[in-house]
Formats: C-alpha cells, sequence, structure tokens
C-alpha cells in the first residue's frame, strides 16, 4: 500500500469494521433470543458467515499492505482454489490430465505473471485466443474423442471464469487516473466492498422480505424483493464511497449499479451451473459460504467489466 | 553407546513423523479433501477401514483425514513387494506410515499375511486395507473383494469394519501420471459393518462390497 491510498484505506477498513461488529452483535443477540443452543439453522448459518467475512476482510487487508505483489499472489490463490472447485465438477477423461495440469501449473501463473509486468495487451487476449485455440490441442492429441466437445469447452469455461475473469480485479491496480497516483488498491476495494455489500444486502432483504422468487427452477434464495432491495442498497453505498476513486457521486452511483447488477447475473449463472452439476455448494472450505466461487462468483462478473468501463472512460492508459 | 542409539532413534522417529506431516500436508494443498463420516465416528482403538483403491495414494489420504491422534495407531496394509523395492519406498512405507507390509506372492512368504494383521489389530491399532487387492483401472466401480476381510472378520467378529469410499482420487493422479492434479477429493466413511455367526464367505463379501459401493452414491 503507499501512502497516497492509506487515510482513504484505514477508513473504509474502519467502517467495515464497525459494519462487521455491528453484524457480530446482532448474530449474537439473534442466537441467544432464538436458539441459545445452536438449533437453529439459519441463525447459526449467518454467524458462520460473519466469522469467515471477518477472515476475509483481514486477509484482503494484509494483501493490501503487502502492496502490487501481495494483491497480485492473494488473487492467484484465489484463481487457483475457484478452478479447482470449478474442474472438480466438470466433465473430463483421462485423456485430459495434461490439459488439465497445464491449466494450474503454466495457464494460471504465467496470467498473474502477465498481469504482474502489466502487459495489458498480452493478458487481455491469452485465455480467450491463446488458450482457447492450444489447449484443445493437448486434449486431442491424447486421441480420445468421447464427449470431447463437452471436455473441451468445460474446461474452456473453467479457465475464462475462475483464471482471466478473477485476474481482472489485481489488474486495476496498473491503471493510471490523472491524480489519483498510488491509490489504485482503493479502486480494488471499491470493486469487492459494493459488490459484497450489494449480496449480503440481497441476503439481508430476501431473508426479511423476499416473497417472489425470480428463478425458482435455479436458486430457492433468489427473491425479486432481495434484489431491489439488496442492489439499492449498495448503489447508494457505492455513491457515498465516491471519494475512493476517480468518479463524481453520480457516475460512482452509476458504476455501482452495473458492478451489482454484473454481480447479480453471476450468482444467477454460477446457480444455473451447480444445479446442472446437481451440487449445492461449489466447495466446503469457507464455513457458511461454501466454496470460493459461491463468495466470488459475483466479484467474477462484476470485475472485467468494472475493469474496462474504468479504464475506456477515466484511464490514460 | 545405548545412549547414543536411543537419541538416534529419537531423531530418526522426529525425522519419519515430520515427512508424514509433510506427505499430509501436501495432499491437503493438492486436494482440498474432505471428510464426511457418514454412519461411523473417528474413535480410537483396531478397526478395519476398508476402501476402493484407484490410486496409490490412497491410503494417503484417509490417513491424512483422520484425526492426528488416531493417525499413530492406523496403519495401511500394503504389499511388501512393491513398497520394499526402493529405500524411499521403504521410508515411507515403512517407516513414515507403518505399513503392515505382506507378501502378495504366497510361494515366497514366509508370514500369513491374515495373521499378521490380526497381531497389528490385538496391538490395538486400526487398519486401512483395500480389498479389491489392487487399483481398479476398470470403469465398475469396484473389483470383486479378495477373501482376506473375511478371514479377518472371521477372526475378529467383534471389531467394526467401516467402508469407506474416495472419489475423484484417481482424476488427481491416474495410473501412469507424475504431475497430479488438484482436483477437491472427498473421502466418506460408512457405516460399520460385521459378520454374522454362520455367515458364508460369499454372502459376507457381497454385503462388504455393497455397503462400500452404496458410499458412492451421490448425496445432496
Amino acid at each position: 500500500m503507499t501512502s497516497a491510498a492509506a487515510p482513504a484505506l484505514t477508513l473504509l477498513l474502519l467502517g467495515v469494521g464497525a459494519l462487521l461488529i455491528l453484524a457480530t452483535a446482532i448474530g449474537q443477540v439473534l442466537r441467544e433470543t432464538l436458539a441459545p443452543d445452536g438449533s437453529n439453522p439459519v441463525v447459526e448459518n449467518l454467524n458462520a458467515r460473519i466469522a469467515a467475512w471477518w477472515a476475509m476482510v483481514a486477509l484482503l487487508a494484509i494483501a493490501f499492505l503487502a502492496g502490487r505483489i501481495g494483491v497480485v499472489v492473494l488473487f492467484g490463490i484465489l484463481s487457483f482454489s475457484a478452478l479447482r472447485e470449478f474442474l472438480t465438477l466438470t466433465t473430463k477423461s483421462v485423456a485430459d490430465h495434461w490439459s488439465l495440469a497445464a491449466a494450474f501449473f503454466v495457464i494460471l501463473p504465467f496470467q498473474y505473471f502477465l498481469v504482474g509486468i502489466d502487459w495489458y495487451g498480452f493478458y487481455a487476449i491469452f485465455v480467450p485466443v491463446y488458450v482457447f485455440l492450444l489447449l484443445p490441442v493437448i486434449s486431442a492429441l491424447r486421441g480420445r474423442p468421447d464427449r470431447y466437445l463437452d471436455r473441451v469447452a468445460e474446461t474452456q469455461w473453467a479457465l475464462m471464469i475462475c483464471i482471466y475473469c478473477i485476474s481482472h480485479v489485481p489488474a486495476l491496480l496498473y491503471l493510471q487516473f490523472p491524480g489519483f497516483d498510488g491509490r489504485n488498491v482503493l479502486l480494488i476495494a471499491y470493486l469487492i466492498f459494493v459488490v459484497q455489500f450489494s449480496d449480503v444486502m440481497q441476503y439481508v432483504w430476501g431473508k426479511t422480505l423476499g416473497r417472489h422468487l425470480i428463478a425458482p427452477a435455479l436458486s430457492p434464495s433468489k427473491t425479486w424483493e432481495g434484489a431491489i432491495g439488496g442492489i439499492a442498497s449498495a448503489v447508494l453505498a457505492g455513491a457515498g464511497l465516491w471519494w475512493l476513486t476517480p468518479f463524481t457521486p453520480l457516475q460512482s452511483a452509476a458504476m455501482s449499479l452495473v458492478i451489482c447488477l454484473m454481480g447479480f447475473f453471476g450468482g444467477l449463472v454460477m446457480s444455473a451451473i451447480k444445479r446442472d452439476k446437481g451440487v449445492k455448494d461449489w466447495g466446503h472450505l469457507i464455513a457458511g459460504h461454501g466454496g470460493f466461487i459461491d463468495r466470488l462468483d459475483s466479484v467474477i462478473f462484476a470485475a472485467p467489466i468494472f475493469f474496462h468501463l474504468t479504464r475506456y472512460f477515466w484511464s490514460t492508459t | 553407546m545405548s545412549l547414543l542409539f536411543r537419541a538416534k532413534r529419537m531423531a530418526y522417529t522426529a525425522v519419519t513423523k515430520v515427512a508424514g506431516d509433510a506427505v499430509s500436508l501436501f495432499v491437503r494443498i493438492v486436494t482440498a479433501p474432505r471428510a464426511i463420516w457418514a454412519g461411523s465416528l473417528p474413535i480410537a482403538g483396531p478397526r478395519v477401514y476398508f476402501a476402493n483403491h484407484t490410486s496409490n495414494a490412497d491410503f494417503v489420504l484417509i490417513w491424512t483425514l483422520l484425526p492426528p491422534v488416531l493417525r499413530r495407531r492406523t496403519r495401511p496394509v500394503a504389499a511388501l513387494d512393491y513398497w520394499l523395492t526402493s529405500p524411499l519406498r521403504a521410508f515411507f512405507g515403512r517407516d513414515v506410515f507403518r505399513a503392515v507390509l505382506i507378501d502378495r506372492r504366497p510361494e515366497a512368504r514366509s508370514e500369513d499375511p491374515v495373521a499378521q494383521m490380526i497381531a497389528t489389530l490385538d496391538a490395538g491399532s486400526a487398519l486401512i486395507m483395500f480389498p479389491e487387492g489392487k487399483r481398479n483401472t476398470s470403469d465398475a466401480p469396484l473389483l470383486p473383494f479378495k477373501s482376506g476381510l473375511y478371514h479377518l472378520a472371521r477372526q475378529r467378529p467383534e471389531i467394526d469394519l467401516i467402508p469407506v469410499w474416495i472419489s475423484n482420487l484417481n482424476r488427481v493422479m491416474p495410473k501412469g501420471e507424475i504431475v497430479p492434479v488438484p482436483l477437491i477429493c472427498t473421502v466418506t466413511y460408512g457405516a460399520a459393518v460385521r459378520i454374522n455367526p454362520d455367515e458364508p464367505k460369499e454372502n459376507f463379501l457381497a454385503r462388504a462390497s455393497a455397503a462400500l459401493g452404496a458410499l458412492h452414491e451421490p448425496r445432496p
């Protein structure tokens, strides 16, 4: 973290800390009043989620302190965990072994290396062009045609979602804005805060007021009340955080709306994939949340759009 | 002299412990494994974990997912003719995982494998074994069981036989590959099976095999 970003980031972290203290207090009060013996699954899940949030915020804060390399490495590790969850569920055969090994040990590190050296022209096309064309060749050379298109298509989807999209979060560090030097880490904090706040508020509004399901076949928890209330809350919060960004308050509200909508779509698309594959969660490593993709799905969809809009309209690079 | 010998022994034991922990950590990093206790609990004492066999790392995964206190008292049953063929294999097989090494070649062996397993159980340890006898590379979920599990159950009918289904590990490391692909593995520990008095061998093995195969079904 550079000194230019320090005051704003400290303020944001203090705010998030206050929110989490409030959430922790509410969680404890709910447990004491509803089911002190821990028998209410909704309350227990809520408390598990809040505990995991503390850990996630602490991890992000440490990465911000460690600077660019810290952030690139952190998101590289998140990519790895997400890719592991995704590829666990995709169609594959023993003939894909080298393609899959390459995904983890060559493509993933190389994409983050390109982001780390700020070679925009290459990291923007590496996975969608080079990997897209060349990786299926490795599977083809092993000569098993059964379900070949399913296998390569699902693998490419995994790479786009888990490597390409996530790598656009640390890529925000390298954009340049007039008068914004050394404060790019705030853009990441802004993106993650607004999108995750939207998720949390969708959960809160949905649990309290939610009646009408948006897509009953895909998700039992996505309601119109939750989505509208959550996104509106996050847009208001995002507008109020304009001072973290190169945007004006109005621009910040518009940008928040875009990333919250993308985040919502991300949750919907990832739910559809989970239903297709017959699982409830992507993984089990984050208590109360499920897997990494369950928590990251909204950021995954919002990050590349946020990156490109910001780059096109505000950046000088 | 004996002091030096004891110091050496202690140092060697420490090295094997660190090596075991390192292997476990590696397995955890690669496969982010998840243990599901569906019908039995991780408790100490003599018992037999019997599992499907698709990869050489199978027993390492079962062992890794046990609570650390139980790991020291849980020994895999493994083939002597594989694990003693190189110093590195011997180090891991005999010293780190303290495998009960049995000779698969009846003509060459000096000890009865079932007697070796019984002796280990009587000493208070748990066993990990693979009743299919070899790695399953077929499309069937399980190969027919060998009779070792039956003889064990017949001689120690009061001991719990716990079916353990390992999923996905064969995708992480298919036979013949050297680079593991990190995918999430799940290990399901099912309800204990025991032999009935006078139960014929075929019935018992079919029942044990069905109990293990039932864990293969995807659960909600």
